[in-house]
């Protein structure tokens, strides 16, 4: 900060010689500035030397530097020595991850704190002004850019030789091609192998009905499900209370008598005749949406809700959409009761489960 | 042989001495070193961006040393006791080792969960200072359509990072990214299909986010933030009018040592408040919600706070399905439109706007001085238009939410959030232009007549009036506006002298001549005085 002379400096547009031995350190960084057309206006200690706040805030800066060390080595100690390890209930262990955050946030604040007292109240203030020369590229040097460009275009000659043009294009495209081949080749995958997107684990395999299962793997009998009440269940097959079978999961519903009767009357109208068994009626819980499982089932109304986007379903007219987003019924799984009196899939649903798509017949 | 002497204080003379005689750096180092920025604190919200993104490559550089980025299915047998013996994937497994076996790991997790959602909000905020004051004209389109674009590569890096940990919410939020997919067009089938290899989930999904989250998409980052501050450095920093500012010159400070010392202690306290947060505040706390399963949703599923505009369009679509009868039938699905569609345009016309606004303005000259939001009403309208519309959407991707906090039909919400759509941001847009218009008005008002200082006269004739302090010294009349802060109160014009500085005792003497605190004065440059290094100059 000595960077005061008494001597008037000369001004104007001479530079300066830098070597001059009267120049202090302050004169040759302002000619360095105006060289780069910058002007410094006013350059203005903030707090006089050897000062009383110049002490204080030098006190200020000092500390929070000493406090970031301090921080620093408490969370060290408490990284290496506090018990971490989790431990089930209102252990130390909860703490350890607070107490980091703390320490290490203390810290940072501190030093950043220290930088910036020191940087905003003991460096001098400075007002500078720099030339932005936009604009300032005359038109001359874009013309010789340009005409430069244009001779390497001209020397090349593919105007006047189209051979070599069409020649490198035909050339360089199925490079191009080759290029992303492998990258689309490789990922295209056939969506409709399998007809996987119209099928789910309740296919028949084998000529063999699929049980309607817990998510135990126990198949499940009428008398299980209380009227009104409702159950979540998957294919009985391998997996299938996987994701490997992410499009099955199937609401089990006891409707009661007169929710059943006028669900029975609906499946008619919509040709789903048969599809219940007694009071109990199977939809797919994939919302036809976006493909969240629509599970809030308000047993009051016979609506089924879904968490995401909020569309809602009412059971007893065949799981017609009737608020939100969604556009279409939520498919129905035929079911049937088999020799042993557990709930079997008639068949497969008869559309496809789960969010639309552009060829959903 | 004499040995010649060491001479240590001589050692970074030559040094430097010698690296420029082999790279001439000595030149451009200067013109850097001088380099001359403009200071406003609203110009750092930017750099509230940036320094996140630091935090967010060094603490996720740490994370990838412990995830295990595959669908595999493992029996988890870690530390915590409610989900031992689950069959999980792996991926899910490794976050909750992260999270419980690896020290210190939760921490990280946390940081840089948070450092994520600060980086995204920093984007947003930076964004809206750039569009309300203009920075975003002539010559700096080409950042502003940078900028943009980061901020839809933020989103896409966040959702694969947080699609990551394969949980019971994430895993919710990946099979809804498979819908919109899937509602795409003619293609929609096989591009999910070539996503996730199949049909949902698949196996490989993780892995192939995974890739894309550590590398290409931060590549794409850092490529994209290294282009935006070189332009921000080539075409210089914008700046508020002011004495001594014009359109062709930057009116700071050099950039060493006082700007680049502030910089950095700006980096440490934002890295100070992430890691504040990521210790003491709570964030995904993936242990409860379970590994992903297809048949499993809590109420309550919201995604990070910058997907919450998409979902909340979800939810406000009618079930507006259109079919084509051809054939069999094709089906464009109402998922469709509010999360292909609308983000589509939101981005067309956020790359395009500076564009849109020259034309309409038939204005394609340069502009480095920026514009106070109140001189440009129609500008200003439009971006609280679009923030009402943002809004509406963020708070509609909540709505359940609210409406369970609040006792309120959830229908009911659905539905005012659906005519809020339409008709709050045209209100906004009227209000704030009459707004901006008055605050204009007023602007004129004090320097045509000056500052209500508070005091009644009574006049002879029994009326009372409020006395004024005219701005101008009488023979000037009326001022004229120059696009900045006009003082309105008699304090800023230095009624009051600034406070005695002091928590306990004061530390000075009090100023004796009061100093405006709007401004550091600046001379012109013609009948500038000598400046030496200033402590002459008292």
């Amino acid at each position: 900060m000595s960077s005061q002379t008494g001597q008037p400096t000369l001004s104007g547009g001479e530079p300066l010689d830098v070597n001059d031995p009267r120049l202090s350190r302050f004169d040759i960084v302002r000619e360095g500035a105006r060289r780069d057309d910058i002007e410094i206006v006013h350059y203005e200690p903030q707090v006089v030397s050897g000062s009383k706040a110049e002490r204080r805030l030098v006190r200020t800066v000092a500390a929070f530097f000493l406090l970031t060390g301090l921080a620093a080595t408490a969370f060290l100690v408490i990284y290496i020595w506090w018990p971490w390890e989790y431990e089930p209930g209102r252990g130390g262990d909860k703490l350890y991850t607070p107490l980091l955050g703390t320490t290490l946030g203390i810290a940072l604040l501190a030093v950043g704190f220290g930088i910036l007292t020191w940087g905003k109240k003991l460096l001098p203030k400075e007002v500078s002004i720099q030339d932005r020369h936009e604009g300032a590229v005359p038109a001359e040097d874009q013309r010789i850019t340009g005409e430069t460009m244009a001779y390497m275009a001209d020397e090349l000659g593919v105007k006047r030789r189209p051979l070599l043009g069409v020649s490198l294009l035909a050339g360089l495209l199925p490079v191009g091609a080759v290029a992303a081949a492998p990258l689309v080749g490789g990922l295209i995958s056939n969506p409709h192998k399998d007809n996987q997107m119209m099928t789910t684990g309740f296919a028949p395999r084998d000529g063999r009905k699929i049980r309607l299962v817990r998510e135990d793997g126990r198949p499940i009998r009428p008398a299980d499900i209380s009227a009104g009440g409702q159950i979540t269940v998957f294919p009985g097959v391998e997996h299938g209370v996987s994701n490997r079978y992410a499009d099955s999961p199937t609401l089990l519903i006891h409707l009661r008598d007169a929710d059943a009767e006028a669900s029975r009357r609906n499946n008619e109208r919509e040709g789903h005749g048969g599809f219940m068994w007694g009071n109990y009626a199977a939809y797919s819980k994939i919302c036809t949406h976006a493909g969240c499982p629509a599970s809030l089932y308000e047993q009051q109304t016979n609506r089924l809700l879904c968490p995401c986007h909020q569309s809602q379903f009412l059971i007893t007219d065949n799981a017609k959409p009737v608020f939100g987003p969604a556009s279409r019924r939520l498919p129905q799984l035929p079911i049937e009761v088999d020799a042993e009196g557990y709930f079997v899939a008639s068949s497969d649903y008869t559309e496809p489960v789960g969010p639309d798509f552009w060829e959903r017949p | 042989m004499k040995r010649r002497k060491f001479d240590v204080a001589a050692v970074p003379g030559n040094t430097a001495r010698a690296v420029d005689d082999r790279f001439q750096v000595a030149t451009p180092l200067r013109r850097l070193l001088n380099k001359v920025f403009p200071d406003h604190w609203s110009f750092l919200l930017g750099e509230i961006a940036l320094f996140s993104f630091i935090v967010l490559l060094l603490t996720g550089v740490f994370l990838t040393f412990f995830f295990e980025p595959t669908m595999t299915e493992v029996i988890y047998n870690g530390s915590y006791a409610p989900l031992r013996g689950t069959p999980m994937s792996a991926a899910y497994a490794s976050t909750l080792d992260i999270s419980f076996d690896v020290r210190g790991g939760l921490i990280m997790r946390q940081m840089h969960h948070w450092s994520a959602l600060l980086f995204m909000a920093a984007i947003v905020v930076h964004m809206l200072r750039i569009f309300f004051t203009g920075a975003f004209r002539k010559p700096r389109e080409a950042n502003w359509i940078i900028g943009s674009l980061l901020f839809w590569v933020g989103f896409l890096a966040g959702f694969t990072g947080y699609s990551l940990p394969d949980d019971g919410l994430s895993g919710t939020g990946l099979r809804i990214a498979s819908a919109i997919m899937l509602s795409i067009p003619v293609i929609g089938s096989w591009v999910t299909a070539a996503v996730f290899n199949g049909e949902f989930p698949g196996t490989i999904i993780i892995s192939r986010f995974f890739i894309a989250h550590v590398l290409l998409i931060p590549a794409l980052l850092v490529a994209l933030i290294t282009v935006h501050l070189g332009l921000v450095f080539k075409q210089k920093h914008t700046q508020w009018p002011g004495p001594g500012r014009t359109n062709g010159n930057v009116v700071g400070e050099r950039m060493f040592p006082r700007y680049a010392i502030k910089q950095g202690g700006f980096f440490m306290v934002v890295f100070g408040v992430i890691a504040l947060m990521g210790g003491l505040f709570q964030i995904n706390p993936v242990w409860l919600f379970g590994p992903y399963e297809a048949w499993v949703v809590s109420a309550a599923s919201q995604p990070d706070w910058y997907v919450m505009f998409l979902d909340g369009s979800t939810r406000l679509m009618p079930d507006w399905e259109i079919t084509i009868p051809i054939g069999d039938g094709y089906v464009i699905p109402p998922l469709f439109w509010p999360t292909v569609v609308l983000p589509g345009i939101l981005v067309g016309i956020s790359l395009l706007y500076p564009f849109m606004e020259a034309r309409h303005l038939k204005d394609y000259r340069s502009h480095n001085l920026l514009q106070r939001p109140r001189d440009v009403p129609f500008r200003t309208g439009l971006g609280v238009m679009a923030i009402t519309f943002y809004v509406i959407l963020t708070l509609s991707g909540a709505n359940d939410v609210i409406a369970d906090k609040f006792h309120i039909s959830l229908n009911a919400m659905t539905w005012a959030g659906r005519i809020g759509l339409l008709l709050l941001p045209p209100l906004a847009y009227y209000v704030t232009y009459r707004i901006c218009l008055g605050l204009q008005q007023h602007d004129r008002e004090v320097l045509a007549h000056g500052v209500e200082t508070g005091i009644i006269r009574r006049l002879p004739d029994g009326r009372f009036v409020e006395v004024h302090q005219p701005l101008s010294a009488g023979e000037h009349g009326e001022l004229d506006y120059v696009g900045w802060v006009v003082p309105k109160k008699m304090n800023r014009l230095g009624a009051l002298g600034p406070a005695i500085r002091g928590f306990f005792y004061p530390i000075e003497r009090p100023v004796e001549a009061p100093v405006s605190p709007g401004h550091p004065p600046v001379e012109s440059r013609e009948d500038r005085e000598e400046i030496t290094s200033g402590e002459t100059r008292s």
